[in-house]
Order: C-alpha cells, then sequence, then structure tokens
C-alpha cells in the first residue's frame, strides 16, 4: 500500500516544477503590472457619454448600455447553469433538523427586512452603487435563511410561478432590445430619452430572475413536482 | 505603491494559491474552491488594475467583475451538483485517476 501510495501522490519533483511555474507566472504579471506607462483606460470616454445613458451611476451605465452584450449573456450564463442542475435530477434530501432559535430569531427579523433592502438598492442603482444583481443576491439570501430554516412545508409556494419567474429577466432584456430596434437604431441601442426607464424596467426584471435562479441553484437540483 | 497596485499583487497571489490547490488536491470540492480562489484573484487583480491609472477608476473593469462575479457562482453551483452526483454514483468525490489517492489533507489523517 505504501509503494501505491507514492506512485499515485504527487512527487517531491512536481511540486518544486510547479512552484517555479507559479512563482514565474506571478512575477511575469507582477511586472507587467509594474510597467510603465499605465494605459489612460477608458473612464473618460464614460464619464464623456454618461447624458445619454440613462444612468447616473457608472457602472449601471457600463453594464446595461453599454456593454449590454456582457450582461444580457451573464442572465443567459445563470439561466443555463440552473437548466444543468435541474437536468441532473432531482434535488436531494436534506436531513430535517429542528433549527436553532437563534435562526429561527434572525430569520423573523432579515426576511422581512430583505425586500426592502433589495428594493432599495434596485432603485439606487441609477445613481449610487446598487443595481440588479446585487439586490438579486439579497433576495436569494433571504429565500435561502427561510429554505435552511426547515419551515418549506408550512408554505409551499405555488409551482407554476416558478419558470416564468426564471425566464423573465432574460425575456425582458431580449425583448426590450429587439423594441428598440424600430427607426434605425441597433440592436440595444436605447433612444436617449426612454433610457432611464429601460434600464428600471430590465434590472426589475432581471432582479427576480436573478433571485429566484439563486435560489434555486442552492437548493441543488429539479424540485420535486417539476418535469 | 498605490492601494491599486497593492489590490493587483494581492489577486496575483490569490491566483498562484488557488492553481496550486487545483493541480495538486484530489478531492473535487477542494478542486472547486481552488478555481473560486483563483477566481477571487482574477476579480481582485482587474478591479486593483483598473484603479491605477491617473483618469481614476475605471467603470467597466468594475462591471466586468460584477458580471465575472455572477458566472462564477452559476459555474460554482453547477460544479457542486455535478460532484455530489459523481459522489453519488462512485462512491468518492474524485476523477478516476486519483481515485487510489488519499482524499485528505497530508496533515489531517
Amino acid at each position: 500500500m505504501k509503494t501505491r501510495d507514492a506512485a499515485t501522490e504527487p512527487g517531491l519533483a512536481f511540486r518544486i516544477g510547479l512552484a517555479l511555474l507559479l512563482f514565474a507566472i506571478t512575477a511575469g504579471l507582477a511586472l507587467a503590472l509594474l510597467a510603465e506607462p499605465v494605459a489612460p483606460g477608458v473612464a473618460g470616454q464614460v464619464e464623456a457619454a454618461l447624458g445619454d445613458s440613462g444612468a447616473k451611476n457608472h457602472v449601471t451605465a457600463v453594464l446595461l448600455n453599454f456593454r449590454g452584450y456582457d450582461t444580457l449573456l451573464e442572465l443567459a450564463v445563470l439561466t443555463s447553469a440552473l437548466v444543468g442542475v435541474w437536468a441532473l435530477g432531482v434535488a436531494p434530501d436534506i436531513r430535517e433538523t429542528t433549527p436553532s432559535p437563534v435562526l429561527l430569531g434572525m430569520n423573523s427579523v432579515l426576511i422581512p427586512l430583505a425586500p426592502l433592502f433589495c428594493a432599495y438598492l434596485l432603485w439606487a442603482g441609477a445613481s449610487r452603487p446598487g443595481g440588479a444583481f446585487q439586490a438579486g443576491a439579497v433576495l436569494a439570501a433571504a429565500a435561502v435563511l427561510y429554505n435552511i430554516s426547515c419551515r418549506r412545508p408550512e408554505l409551499r409556494l405555488p409551482r407554476a410561478p416558478l419558470r416564468p419567474g426564471i425566464v423573465i429577466g432574460l425575456g425582458v432584456f431580449i425583448a426590450t432590445g429587439f423594441g428598440v430596434m424600430g427607426g434605425g437604431r441597433a440592436f440595444m441601442e436605447y433612444p436617449a430619452g426612454l433610457a432611464g426607464g429601460l434600464i428600471l424596467l430590465i434590472e426589475t426584471a432581471a432582479t427576480l430572475s436573478i433571485a429566484l435562479i439563486l435560489a434555486s441553484l442552492f437548493v441543488g437540483g429539479r424540485p420535486e413536482g417539476e418535469p | 505603491m498605490s492601494s491599486g497596485l497593492l489590490f493587483a499583487c494581492g489577486g496575483l497571489g490569490l491566483l498562484a494559491i488557488g492553481l496550486w490547490a487545483l493541480v495538486l488536491r484530489a478531492h473535487l470540492i477542494r478542486k472547486v474552491l481552488a478555481v473560486n480562489v483563483m477566481g477571487s484573484g482574477a476579480f481582485l487583480l482587474l478591479v486593483g488594475a483598473g484603479s491605477m491609472g491617473e483618469t481614476g477608476v475605471d467603470p467597466v473593469p468594475q462591471a466586468m467583475v460584477i458580471t465575472g462575479i455572477v458566472v462564477a457562482i452559476s459555474a460554482t453551483a453547477l460544479a457542486l451538483a455535478l460532484v455530489l452526483r459523481l459522489a453519488n454514483a462512485t462512491g468518492k468525490p474524485a476523477l478516476p485517476e486519483d481515485r487510489e489517492r488519499d482524499l485528505m489533507d497530508e496533515g489531517g489523517r
């Protein structure tokens, strides 16, 4: 058994080689970081175009307008990850234990606050740090807290809204992208006056989808009863 | 030494640590964790390098990192679900060529 261990565990020479390789990669990247001059970046261009974007926050403007494709494909990645997890099978059974009173007490404070905080983050995203992903994550965290407190059987949410809710973010984003194409505009080229409202519409739908997807990913499988 | 440079160098360190564990550890959950550490390193590197310019903080790397975090979360969830199915099917959460190895850490026997 000892010889077999020696054959399968990585040897010392392998470790030294890997360490040297990693050191070389890190040192090379660090030298590239230190190299002068620093490229100016695109902060100036973003600043100049901010007025047309419909959002006062730089990051929101980049996410939803200038680089909208990134965000659209990110929603697509989230949705397809959930499809992949569901395709693997039914959710594993979680051992039911009596939840601790600390968890229950914390839940009774945090879960009602979460939608409020979520709505604030969503609204604040237009002008301050915040936005759809943060808001969705807060809502999903509330759902996860609810899920681990073993109170699931008492409040079974209806099955029907789950699937439409999951795809609504992607659907609204694509529909808006095509919807603004009239009048010679390109895909997702928002008209100047409407951009703010459209971004808020997309972000609201995206928040709902992100929260549902993250919470469903935590469950780790297709809920029972889904085909 | 600007704080951006400090963050970027910390990100480089996390990248190296994560890659080390990804190659050497056999337990698949450790590998998933290693990929996550590497991802955090990459995000730190991007944000740190994005704040090193003279024109102020660049919002484009920040937006890309937000996108990246969400993608990393969904990839992690999918990977964990796959590990779970693999462990259920084979009895050991490791790849076929690593099944003979001790899955615990060297010191943890």
